[in-house]
């Protein structure tokens, strides 16, 4: 059942993938990145991953594609007009460092799980007090730092695009 | 684990199902009887010239970034929410912990008001 699912839901994530690659309106586009998204955070759900499902769908699905589209309003698009292939040159390295990252790709899948020593956390004891209450108690005693830390990224991004905002402005009125 | 995930699947078949027959609904449906001036955008009025989509002010953009500052914030609030109850019950630190948290960025929003990021001219 889960199998099933997965590959259900990976093969719409790629699908919509593609669909947003090869759409020409880019509206159309940001919609089938919405998909894509939607899928991935099911996929997450599925492999046990609660938090990053949830996060997935509100950070990305939400917020992120609402700026996505505002760039996509803002730069006044139009239906994309198709450019001629680069230089040979160009077309040469895009194959050899797709293939390589597709090798690479291959190489981690064959390669098994990701090794390394286990924490407070393995993943019998995640299972049964679930995702995020174990995020939660690392989080608020031993990662406390971080977490402070987040909210001053939080407040320089802020500030940034507020500032970034107010020059580029008119002087109306 | 499925099992737990199933009202959650279940809700989004039948979503989908929902807006797929209200949509194919209205299209096969619903009566059309279209002629040119109901067709046309204004029925009395000039005809419009130029596209419709035009550039957008910067002022949708800032909302929209202050809109994600806001919601990585509530991410945060939301493991906290989880294990709040269970840290509580030793001491109060949790709490303090969340206010420097939402006091740092309240610094943010206070900043946005007066810069005036938040009005409409």
């Amino acid at each position: 059942m889960v199998t099933v699912l997965l590959y259900l839901f990976g093969i719409l994530a790629i699908l919509s993938a593609l669909g947003m690659v090869f759409h020409r309106n880019p509206v159309y586009s940001a919609l089938f990145l919405v998909v894509t998204f939607f899928s991935l955070a099911s996929i997450y759900a599925l492999l046990g991953a609660q938090f990053l499902s949830i996060i997935q769908v509100m950070v990305y699905a939400g917020a992120i594609m609402v700026l996505f589209v505002f760039v996509i309003m803002l730069l006044n698009l139009r239906k994309e007009v198709r450019l001629p292939i680069g230089k040979p040159a160009q077309v040469i390295f895009g194959v050899i460092f797709g293939l390589l990252l597709f090798v690479e790709g291959l190489l981690i899948i064959k390669s098994g799980s990701i090794s390394g020593t286990l924490g407070r956390y393995p993943q019998a004891k995640v299972n049964v007090i679930g995702n995020v209450e174990a995020l939660g108690n690392l989080l608020f005693t031993k990662y406390l730092f971080p977490f402070e830390l987040a909210s001053i990224i939080l407040l320089v991004g802020m500030i940034g695009a507020i500032i970034l905002g107010r020059k580029k402005m008119p002087k109306e009125l | 684990m499925v099992n737990e995930w199933l009202p959650v699947f279940i809700f989004m078949i039948i979503m989908s199902v929902v807006v797929f027959v209200i949509l194919a609904g209205t299209a096969f449906i619903g009566p059309k009887r279209p002629n040119p001036v109901k067709l046309s955008p204004y029925e009395c009025g000039v005809e419009p010239v130029g596209e419709p989509r035009t550039r957008f002010s910067i002022k949708f953009y800032m909302i929209a970034m202050l809109f994600i500052i806001f919601d990585l914030e509530v991410i945060f609030f939301y493991p906290w929410a989880v294990v709040f109850k269970r840290f509580l019950s030793g001491s109060s630190f949790i709490l303090i912990e969340m206010l420097i948290f939402v006091g740092i960025l309240l610094v943010g929003y206070v900043y946005a008001w007066k810069k005036g990021a938040l009005e409409w001219q």
